[in-house]
């Protein structure tokens, strides 16, 4: 079953910004998917739309084949959304945020209390329960937008760049959660900035630019058609500089050297040329770019493909 | 029929409601408390005394039901006004708008807090006028109870209408500041329009809370200067028009989605 399926998206915002242009997407129920793109591509205003936020120009949605047109209520009950921006009222407790949120789902508020201590536990919020939203840390605030979004027990849940701000540990600490609501069942639909966070937890990508989608296939096919990779050799001090033929390489500083090579090359050629230099490598890694590079690649030739057509 | 996940929304949205006008109790409590006492003091007890009477009862009697009404009619707007604005500013009307919660539902929620609000603003005051009034009489309960329902939800609508609209905290208090304030200082809190020349009564009767304040006055005194068929009217008729117009505006996403 979809979790979630648009079709033909369209939204013109007054003034005339046509923020999407006709987008068509499909999310398969139990994955992990992440929506990519650059500030102002339509990211959040997709969201916006299948959570009801904003309201689209054309096209449909459906959420576990409820229609947003004619089954909305029963499309919302499905969805648990994390907004970008902190939306709470800063001046109620945390209990209060999540409770009150479970109650305009219609979870009655004895079983609204039990889940907020299930969640807050779960999120290591418990102790700040009856603490003002205010006097939370961020990433505490983006902690309570989780637990809020699960409390009426979706099975979708979008968030929209949930780690923007949060610390590394803290971070990871999230994605581990994710993961294992993930594994339960939930199916998730992510937004990010952090496209190693993508290619750590996401099975599925779509890549959204300028209102259109141009990528939507699975995180390892994408990362298959990355043919150069680059690595990163740590060399012994005071050595003369190498100078590699036929590959394009990079003198960092006095001792780091980068080198992009060809998957189907391998690294033989490079070992033999630094060899004959007499170049001693220390220690060598895969520098950890392989998404990004893929991500400014394919939105790079999108913009060409389409000054190419108006040109 | 509201189905059972919008009585829950509905609860939700009431509760919140109140315990956020509770939670700053000084500041929507006390200050309706202390106005009216001034108001008993001054225009009651030291103006009212060289006044004399007002149409048959003492001028401290007159003006009670009047001046707890000026305190229904500005708690509901504000409360409403200011509760809905603050979950726009502040994006958490989003927590709503995500959910089934039917526009409906989220009116009547506002709505209620409103209601809550006034009503308690209004026995406080009451308890404040037994200082001042020997007296207190009730002469009709009923209209007495629905004169001041209607209105406290007429202008909770009110608020929620003002605060769809509104941009900044300061449009929330233009409303009030130049149009509440002068209908309710002409709508016979303080004096009765059988004072006034045929044409200024004409104009008088346009006024709405005109109607507000004399079916409230009905009900503890038995006095008014409308015909009280005609007075439930216009506040039952200015109900529907403004819950059409409210519900309308939040259906299509006015002020809330874009």
């Amino acid at each position: 079953m979809k979790a979630l399926s648009i079709k033909g998206l369209r939204k013109v915002y007054k003034g005339g910004f046509e923020a999407l242009k006709g987008i068509d997407l499909d999310v398969e129920e139990g994955d992990f998917f992440a929506l990519l793109g650059p500030n102002g591509a339509g990211k959040s205003t997709t969201i916006g739309i299948v959570s009801s936020l904003v309201n689209k120009t054309a096209g449909s949605v459906s959420v576990f084949d409820y229609d947003l047109d004619t089954q909305l209520v029963e499309l919302k009950k499905q969805i648990g959304l994390v907004p970008q921006e902190f939306n709470f009222n800063q001046f109620e407790t945390v209990t209060q945020i999540v409770v009150n949120q479970a109650g305009y789902y219609g979870v009655p508020r004895k079983l609204a209390h039990e889940r907020a201590e299930k969640y807050l536990k779960q999120l290591g919020l418990w102790d700040k329960r009856n603490e003002r939203a205010r006097s939370l840390s961020g990433g505490m605030k983006r902690r309570l937008m989780i637990a809020r979004a699960l409390l009426h027990e979706p099975r979708l849940l979008i968030l929209d760049e949930p780690t923007a701000g949060v610390d590394i540990e803290l971070r990871r600490s999230m994605w581990d959660y994710l993961e294992k609501i993930n594994k339960q069942g939930i199916t998730i639909i992510l937004t990010t900035h952090y496209l190693e966070e993508a290619e750590s937890l996401c099975r599925k990508i779509a890549i959204i630019d300028s209102g259109e989608i141009i990528e939507n296939t699975s995180m390892k096919r994408l990362l298959a058609t990355l043919n150069m990779e680059t690595f990163v050799m740590d060399l012994a001090p005071d050595q003369a500089k190498p100078e590699l033929q036929g590959m394009v390489s990079r003198q960092v500083d006095d001792h780091t050297l980068e080198v992009d090579v060809e998957k189907s090359a391998g690294l033989n050629k490079v070992f033999e040329q630094l060899n004959q230099q007499n170049i001693k490598v220390l220690s060598m890694r895969n520098k950890a770019n392989r998404l990004e590079e893929l991500f400014v690649g394919l939105v790079e030739k999108g913009r060409q493909v389409k000054e190419h057509k108006h040109g | 029929m509201a189905s059972g996940y919008n009585v829950t929304a509905l609860k939700t949205i009431w509760i919140k409601e109140c315990t956020r006008f509770l939670r700053i109790w000084v500041q929507t409590l006390v200050p309706p408390a202390i106005t009216m006492t001034l108001y008993f003091v001054i225009f009651g007890s030291i103006v009212g005394e060289r006044i004399g009477d007002m149409a048959g009862f003492s001028y401290m009697e007159f003006i009670v039901p009047g001046l707890i009404m000026m305190s229904v009619i500005t708690n509901s707007y504000s409360n409403v006004a200011s509760s809905f604005f603050g979950a726009k500013f502040q994006s958490n009307i989003e927590e709503m708008l995500v959910a089934p919660v039917s526009t409906s539902t989220i009116i009547a929620g506002y709505v209620g807090g409103g209601l809550a609000r006034s009503l308690l603003v209004a026995i406080i005051v009451t308890l404040v006028s037994f200082a001042f009034v020997e007296n207190v009489q009730i002469h009709h309960a009923g209209i007495l109870v629905l004169s001041v329902v209607l209105t406290s939800t007429l202008f909770s609508l009110g608020g929620l209408l003002n605060a769809v609209f509104a941009k900044t905290f300061d449009d929330i208090s233009i409303v009030p500041t130049f149009v509440l304030t002068p209908l309710t200082y002409l709508g016979g809190v303080f004096f009765s329009v059988s004072m006034l020349g045929e044409a200024w009564q004409w104009v008088a009767k346009m006024n709405p809370i005109l109607y507000m304040v004399n079916a409230f006055r009905y009900g503890f005194l038995g006095y008014s200067d409308v015909n009280m068929v005609v007075a439930l009217a216009v506040i039952i008729g200015f109900n529907i028009a403004l819950f059409a117009v409210v519900y309308s505006l939040l259906e299509r996403g006015v002020g809330i989605r874009t």
